[in-house]
C-alpha cells in the first residue's frame, strides 16, 4: 500500500495549523510607533497586520496556483480550504450564542442554509438575466432594517411590554418591509435587466468585476437576511429559557429544512428545484473570497468581544440575575449575541453555495447541523482559536486524511469516520473538558488597552 | 454646615409596598424613607419578606400594591436594569459573582452603561473606544485598588477565597457609581474577624463614596454595631422601627426572634 498520500495529509494538518497560528500572530503584532501624516496621527500596527494578512492570503494562493501543471494544493485541497473557512464563520457565529452567551442553539445550521439559498438565488438569477433576485433581497434588507430601527425607538419609551406584542409589531413591519421590496424589484429590475446579457451570451453587468461585486453584494445581503431572520425569530424565543431556546432553535432548522424541500411548491423559487437541489449556481467563491470573509468574521467578532458589550454578553452566561443588576439588557444582549451569530452563519452559507455551485435540502439537515456545535466542544467553548483551529483540524482531518486512510482499507471505510470521530470527541471530554486549547493565539489573545501592573505583579513595593 | 438642623433629602421613599405570591402574602404594607447617608437596617427571621422587599425596590419583583420613589423618580415597572442605571445597586445573598471572568472583567461589567461608545466603535476600534476603554480600565483598577483587592486583578473570579469574592461583588455593586447601595446578608459565611472587616468597609464606602446604604442581615453583632436605623419584619409586616438600643428591648422584635414567652423572660 502506498502511504504517502496519507503521511501527506497529516502533514497538511499541521502545516494548517502552523499558519492559522502565523496568521493569528502577525494580525496580533503591536509595533507601538505611530506616524503623522498632516494632523492624523495613525498606529503603524495596523499596516504591519494589513500587510501580514496579506501576506498570508498570497502564501495560500500562490500553493493553489497550478504551474504547468503542479500546485501545491490541488483542487481538493482547495475545497477543503473553503469548507474550512466556511464552517470557521459558522463555528464563531455559534460560539459566540453558545460558548459566550451561554445559548444553547441548534438552528445556526438553517441560518446557514438560508443565507446560502439567498446569496445563490441573487447570482443564479443575475446570471440567467433577471436582476430581481439581487433588487429585492437589497432593498428588503435595507428598507427592513430601516424599519425596524424605527420600531425599536418607538417602542424603547414603552416599559415591560409582552414580547408577543412587540413582535407582532416587528412582524407586521418585516412584511411590509418585504412587500415594498417586492415591488421596488418589480419597478427597477426592467432598467438593469437588459444589461445582464441574455441565452447567447453575459451582459456588460454579468461578468467581469460587476458580477464579483454582485457577487460580493450577495453573499452580505444574504448574511444580513438572515440576521433579520434570526432577530424576528429571537426575539420571542430567547426570553425562554436555555434548553427550551435550544429545542425551539432545533425546530426552525426542522422548518428550514422543509421549507428547502418545497422550496418549488410552497414557495414561489421555482429555480431552487425543491428537493432535487438546486443547480446552475455560478461558482465564484475563491480563497480570496474565502479568506477576505473569514477575517472579516473574526476581527468582528474579537473586536465585539473585547468591547463593553463583549463583556456583558459574557456576564449574561455568567449569571443572567447579576448581570440584569450590573445594568446590563439581558434581552437585548441575548439579542445582539443570537443576531450577531445567525449573521455569521448566514454570510458562510453565501460562500458555501458559490463554492460548491450545487444546493441540496441534504446538506441543510439539523443532522449535519450538529457538526458547527462538535467544532466548538472540541475547541472549547468560548474559546475563538479553539473554533477556528478546530474548524480547520476537523475538516481537514475528518473529510482529507480520515478518509484518505480508510479508503485504503475499503472503499466502504470512509462511512467509519462517523464512528471514529465521536469517540474521540467522547476521549477528548474525559481527558480535556474545556476543550483542545484553552489559550488564545496573537490576535484574539491581547486585551485591546493594556492592563496598568500592579504591586503584587511587579512583586515589588515600588507604585508606578 | 449645621447637620443637625438641616433635614437631608430623602432619597428612597418605599409606601405601602405589597406583594402577593398567588394567595401567600410575602410583604404587606412595607413603609421605608430612607434619607441621604442613611446606614440602615432590615431584619427578621427567615422568610419575613425582606429580601423580597429587596427585590421589589430592584425590580426583580413587579409589586401588586404600592410605590418605590427613588430621587422623586417612581420606580415601579422599572426593569431592573433601568433601576441599577437610575442609580440604586446591590449584591446578593448568595454570592452572584461573574465567575469565570476575571476579578478586573466583573468590576468592569458594571461599566457598561456609562461606557460611552457604541458598537461601531467597538467593532471599528476607533479612537474614541480605545480612550473610553482606557478610561474604564483606570476606573477599575482605582475601584480594586480602594477595595484591596489590586493582586487579583487577573485572577477568575471563581477561585478567591470567601471573603475576597464578597469584596469583589461590592466592589461590582461600586462601579454601578450607585447612590443607593443595597447589601443583601453582606456577613453570611464569614467568620468574627471577616465580620470585623467588613463592618470598617461599610463605613468606609459609606464614606468615601457618599452613599446611603440599606442592608439586610441576621448577624445581630453587625446590624447593632453599624446600623443607625433598623426597621423590623416577620411575617410580611414592619413590626418595629428604631435605633438600635430601642430594638433590642422591643417585646415583639425578641418574641419574632426567640418565641412567645421569651419576651416575658427577658
Amino acid at each position: 500500500m502506498d502511504f504517502l498520500p496519507t503521511v501527506l495529509s497529516l502533514v497538511k494538518i499541521v502545516v494548517v495549523i502552523a499558519y492559522l497560528y502565523g496568521l493569528l500572530w502577525v494580525l496580533g503584532v503591536r509595533v507601538g510607533k505611530k506616524i503623522t501624516i498632516g494632523k492624523q496621527s495613525f498606529d503603524i500596527s495596523i499596516l504591519v497586520n494589513a500587510l501580514g494578512a496579506l501576506v498570508a492570503f498570497f502564501v495560500v494562493q500562490l500553493a493553489l496556483t497550478d504551474f504547468n501543471g503542479f500546485s501545491l494544493l490541488n483542487a481538493f485541497d482547495a475545497g477543503l480550504l473553503y469548507q474550512a473557512c466556511t464552517m470557521v464563520m459558522v463555528a464563531l457565529g455559534l460560539n459566540l450564542i453558545y460558548g459566550f452567551n451561554g445559548q444553547f442553539s441548534l438552528g445556526q445550521w438553517g441560518f446557514y442554509g438560508i443565507g446560502a439559498y439567498a446569496a445563490a438565488d441573487v447570482t443564479y438569477r443575475w446570471t440567467n438575466g433577471d436582476s430581481r433576485g439581487l433588487v429585492v433581497l437589497g432593498s428588503g434588507v435595507v428598507i427592513g432594517m430601516i424599519i425596524l430601527v424605527l420600531i425599536n425607538k418607538a417602542l424603547s419609551n414603552l416599559r415591560r411590554m409582552p414580547v408577543l406584542s412587540s413582535f407582532t409589531l416587528y412582524l407586521i413591519g418585516a412584511l411590509f418591509a418585504g412587500f415594498l421590496a417586492v415591488n421596488v424589484g418589480r419597478w427597477v429590475a426592467p432598467f438593469l435587466d437588459p444589461y445582464l446579457g441574455n441565452a447567447l451570451g453575459p451582459g456588460p453587468l454579468a461578468e467581469g468585476a460587476a458580477l464579483q461585486v454582485v457577487y460580493f453584494l450577495a453573499v452580505v445581503f444574504a448574511g444580513l437576511f438572515a440576521a433579520g431572520i434570526s432577530f424576528l425569530f429571537g426575539l420571542p424565543v430567547l426570553s425562554l429559557g436555555s434548553d427550551y431556546f435550544g429545542i425551539a432553535t432545533l425546530g426552525f432548522s426542522i422548518v428550514i429544512y422543509t421549507l428547502m424541500v418545497n422550496s418549488d411548491t410552497v414557495l414561489p423559487f421555482p429555480e431552487m428545484k425543491g428537493g432535487r437541489g438546486m443547480i446552475g449556481i455560478p461558482k465564484l467563491t475563491t480563497w480570496a473570497w474565502a479568506f477576505g470573509f473569514m477575517l472579516l468574521v473574526i476581527i468582528i467578532m474579537r473586536n465585539l468581544i473585547r468591547s463593553s458589550t463583549g463583556r456583558t454578553i459574557l456576564s449574561v452566561r455568567e449569571d443572567e440575575i447579576a448581570a440584569r443588576a450590573m445594568g446590563v439588557d439581558v434581552a437585548s444582549t441575548k439579542l445582539l449575541a443570537f443576531v450577531a451569530g445567525s449573521l455569521f452563519a448566514g454570510l458562510a452559507g453565501g460562500v458555501y453555495a458559490h463554492y460548491i455551485g450545487f444546493l441540496s435540502p441534504g446538506a441543510f439537515d439539523f443532522l449535519v447541523g450538529f457538526n458547527p456545535l462538535i467544532i466548538i466542544v472540541f475547541g472549547g467553548l468560548g474559546s475563538m482559536t479553539g473554533t477556528i483551529v478546530a474548524a480547520f483540524g476537523w475538516i481537514f482531518f475528518l473529510e482529507g486524511s480520515l478518509r484518505e486512510l480508510l479508503g485504503k482499507i475499503s472503499t466502504e471505510a470512509p462511512s467509519w469516520r462517523y464512528v471514529l470521530y465521536p469517540l474521540s470527541l467522547l476521549l477528548l471530554m474525559l481527558v480535556r473538558p474545556k476543550g483542545l486549547l484553552n489559550t488564545e493565539w496573537g490576535f484574539l489573545k491581547a486585551r485591546l488597552i493594556p492592563l496598568r501592573r500592579t504591586n503584587a505583579q511587579q512583586g515589588g513595593t515600588n507604585h508606578e | 454646615m449645621n447637620e443637625a438642623a438641616v433635614e437631608k433629602p430623602v432619597v428612597l421613599q418605599v409606601e405601602n409596598l405589597t406583594k402577593f405570591f398567588g394567595g401567600l402574602r410575602a410583604v404587606h404594607d412595607f413603609n421605608l424613607t430612607l434619607r441621604q447617608g442613611d446606614l440602615a437596617g432590615l431584619i427578621g427571621p427567615n422568610g419575613a419578606g425582606k429580601t423580597t422587599a429587596f427585590n421589589l425596590i430592584t425590580g426583580i419583583y413587579l409589586p401588586t400594591k404600592g410605590s418605590i420613589t427613588f430621587n422623586g423618580i417612581n420606580l415601579v415597572g422599572f426593569e431592573p436594569h433601568e433601576i441599577t442605571r437610575t442609580g440604586i445597586s446591590r449584591t446578593f445573598q448568595n454570592i452572584r459573582l461573574f465567575n469565570d471572568l476575571t476579578v478586573l472583567d466583573n468590576v468592569m461589567v458594571a461599566f457598561h452603561p456609562t461606557s460611552g461608545y457604541s458598537l461601531v466603535d467597538s467593532i471599528f476600534t476607533t479612537s474614541k473606544f480605545q480612550r473610553r476603554e482606557k478610561e474604564i480600565v483606570e476606573k477599575a483598577q482605582e475601584l480594586l485598588e480602594v477595595m484591596n483587592l489590586s493582586r487579583f486583578q487577573n485572577e477568575t473570579a471563581r477561585n478567591l477565597p470567601y471573603g475576597e469574592q464578597r469584596r469583589v461583588e461590592i466592589a461590582r455593586a461600586l462601579a454601578c457609581s450607585p447612590q443607593l447601595l443595597l447589601l443583601d446578608e453582606p456577613a453570611a459565611g464569614m467568620n468574627p474577624k471577616e465580620i470585623l472587616q467588613l463592618m470598617d468597609m461599610i463605613h468606609f464606602v459609606r464614606e468615601r463614596f457618599n452613599l446611603t446604604i440599606l442592608l439586610i442581615e441576621h448577624q445581630m453583632r453587625v446590624v447593632m454595631g453599624i446600623c443607625e436605623h433598623i426597621t423590623v419584619m416577620d411575617f410580611g409586616e414592619v413590626i418595629a422601627r428604631g435605633v438600635p438600643r430601642e430594638i433590642q428591648e422591643n417585646p415583639k422584635v425578641i418574641e419574632a426572634y426567640l418565641g412567645k414567652g421569651a419576651a416575658n423572660a427577658a
